[in-house]
């Protein structure tokens, strides 16, 4: 019993993992960047969500709509005035450019607003609990995981079934021959920031209302933790970066099962240095020579 | 070759340092801390950052203090506050005490809230021969650590064993709990002082420790580990943790479906814990606290309508308390002492004996903690209600 209670407390998390994970690979499918600001764009979907239904009184869906818009212009934004005029520099530059934003986010925020942490209401989804067998299910997890798979499918169906979707698919494969082809490559790079940001918003809404603590340094350690759950399931690829993320979390909630709580942060680590050694490619991922 | 850049490196880094320590000595010797009528007190307290609550909390109490203790003076003189914000990291509370102790050459430092960021300042107290009160500092390592006093380190607060002590016999006589579970925080100094404290007096009233689990600081998610807890089965959960992640346990422990009591110390005490937590969640939970503002105590009353009178009709919390009494401790020390040099102020505070203060009387003993009392508070539907007092 405990163990599936468990299992369900490591899939919650990972959700939330896998939606942030999801922004990590579609940018780097695209650009070969590590976008370490995406983490805080996270942290800003949060504090969005958070006002939208503190100061505006709104429910959870609009809320969850508003900073998955505002995060998606906070993302094009962030891509058209950093990462755009590097497009053609070194990829260490991009990277370092990266951490530079993620710094710039988050002080710049603390600048503006303070650091001190903000609790969402209590009451923006109904707390009920359910006992299973014994196993108590929070009605919370049921729609945090639910919202998850359904942005998802969404995310699948804009990729593989739309206009926008297949460019961006040309675009990661030959950015080059797309260009050929009459693609605009500016604007389907623009458009996978704003969709992985809008995720990375709507993860940051769904944290939010899990578990109430929210702060202007919240994105750092979920958005390595993502990292990690994208490098697990093959960086570039999106069903890799779903069931990246879950595996973390699942391995996180038991990894505190077995009564070593304190080291799950490690573990996740030890399982990115694990994953680069001996399958760096990923779960999911091909592997393929690079040309010399 | 490698050697000799090295030595030439290090010579021209201590040259530069040497250079440096000429320019801070010499603009400094002009100031002093008792400049005519005014004396210098330097503040060193969390006013942002993780538990920027309690800094602020403090702040304001002294800043009350400081108030009414002008209107007269001390000997004609008046206390001047300088602030500094430590960030609520130990690191930034050294470099403040640095800076007050030599740029603004005060008379005294307060600070800091916590017990960490209090024993980061001991070094500077000691080196400098300034006196350091630690407002809500509780674990003994500030004013007592390696079988060494820190003569200059003060507090106005008690300490973690005692905390820890009273809620081990206040599990066992008023809940009657047989075993019990710690859930710590393994980053916090006063965490684990509070929770070896009551390990020990809970396992002397023959109860049982069933558990033992931690979490770290900023942590978010504890339902691995408050899954395991629930299936140790304790009648009672002792969790001596500060109210960011004390708040966020409780909400997931009453989710997980645990919903025995809880109970925790002064680090609970803020107003945002009932923000994380939820009032629902927090019934059947307690804390050791330093003071409360439903004790009806007349100096306790009298303190509570003047605080009010002065920040908007807001109800005092026991940082605000302890802050308020750390600006009288301080003032009687210095009244005493009849001047404004540190170490007469020093020696001063160390005679303190039978001082009539918000959070108890008190007498300071040879570990420079003053022995008072502590009062058990119950949350009941997001309020904290007055339980009872219990003497040292």
């Amino acid at each position: 019993m405990e163990l599936i209670q468990q299992l369900i407390n490591g899939v919650s998390l990972g959700s939330i993992y896998a939606l942030i994970a999801l922004g990590y690979t579609m940018v780097y499918g695209i650009v070969k960047l590590i976008n370490f600001a995406h983490g805080d764009v996270f942290m800003v979907g949060s504090f969005v969500g958070f006002y939208s239904i503190t100061v505006l009184d709104l429910s959870f869906v609009p809320a969850l709509l508003i900073s998955m818009t505002v995060c998606a212009l906070f993302g094009v934004l962030i891509e058209r005035i950093a990462y755009k005029p590097l497009r053609n520099a070194t990829r260490i530059a991009a990277l370092i450019t990266a951490i530079g934003v993620s710094l710039l986010i988050e002080y710049g925020f603390i600048y503006v607003r303070g650091a001190q942490p903000e609790a969402y209401p209590n009451d923006v989804l109904p707390t009920d609990k359910f006992n299973i067998f014994g196993v108590s299910i929070n009605s919370q997890s049921i729609l945090i995981f639910g919202v998850a798979v359904v942005l998802m499918i969404i995310l699948q169906i804009i990729v593989h079934k739309s206009k926008i979707g297949k460019a961006m698919r040309a675009v990661s494969y030959d950015a080059d021959a797309a260009k050929l082809m009459g693609i605009n490559v500016d604007n389907t790079i623009s458009a996978t920031f704003a969709i992985g940001s809008a995720l990375a918003g709507a993860a940051g809404v769904i944290f939010g209302i899990y578990y109430i603590k929210i702060e202007p340094l919240m994105g750092v350690l979920p958005g390595l933790k993502a990292f990690v759950a994208a490098v697990l399931g093959g960086i570039g690829i999106i069903p890799g970066a779903m069931v990246g993320g879950l595996l973390l979390g699942v391995i996180e909630a038991l990894v505190s099962a077995a009564g070593y709580s304190l080291w799950r942060d490690a573990v996740a680590f030890v399982v990115l240095i694990l994953i680069l050694i001996f399958m760096p490619q990923g779960l999911f991922g091909k592997n393929k020579k690079e040309k010399v | 070759m490698k050697k000799k850049k090295l030595a030439s490196a290090f010579l021209s880094l201590s040259l530069a340092a040497g250079v440096l320590a000429g320019c801070s000595g010499s603009g400094s010797s002009e100031k002093s801390s008792g400049d005519g009528d005014t004396i210098k007190i330097g503040v060193n307290l969390e006013l942002s950052g993780g538990v920027a609550s309690y800094g602020q909390s403090i702040a304001e109490g002294l800043e009350l203090a400081t108030a009414e203790i002008n209107k007269e003076g001390i000997d004609g003189k008046k206390i001047k506050l300088i602030k500094v914000d430590n960030k609520s990291e130990a690191s930034e509370a050294t470099s403040g005490a640095i800076k007050l102790t030599s740029q603004d050459q005060v008379a005294a430092i307060v600070g800091a809230a916590t017990s960490t960021n209090s024993i980061a300042q001991v070094q500077i107290a000691q080196d400098n021969k300034v006196p350091v009160i630690s407002p809500s500092g509780t674990s003994p390592e500030i004013t007592f650590s390696k079988d060494k006093l820190n003569d200059f380190v003060f507090r106005t607060s008690f300490i973690d064993p005692f905390q820890g002590t009273v809620a081990a016999n206040f599990a066992a006589k008023e809940i009657k709990a047989k075993s019990a579970a710690i859930y710590i925080d393994s980053s916090s100094d006063y965490s684990k002082g509070l929770a070896a404290a009551f390990k020990e007096q809970f396992e002397k009233n023959g109860g049982k420790v069933v558990a033992e689990e931690a979490y770290i600081a900023k942590d978010t998610d504890f339902r691995s580990t408050l899954t395991r807890l629930k299936s140790a089965k304790p009648d009672f959960i002792f969790l001596p943790g500060y109210y960011e992640e004390a708040g966020l346990i409780v909400k997931q422990a009453r989710e997980t479906g645990l919903d025995v009591p809880f109970m925790g110390g002064d680090g609970w005490d803020s107003p945002k814990l009932v923000e994380i937590a939820g009032a629902k969640a927090l019934n059947n939970t307690f804390i050791t606290n330093h003071y409360s503002s439903g004790d009806p105590d007349e100096k306790i009353q009298n303190f509570v309508s003047a605080f009010k009178a002065k920040y908007k009709d807001k109800s005092p919390d026991a940082f605000n308390a302890l802050g308020y009494d750390t600006g009288y401790f301080l003032a009687d020390a210095i009244k005493r002492a009849g001047s404004a040099d540190s170490e007469k102020i020093k020696e001063a505070l160390e005679k303190t004996a039978d001082l009539e203060l918000v959070t108890g009387t008190f007498t300071l003993d040879e570990k420079h903690n003053p022995i008072k009392s502590a009062t058990i508070l119950e949350f009941k539907e997001g309020k904290q209600v007055f339980n009872t007092k219990i003497n040292p």
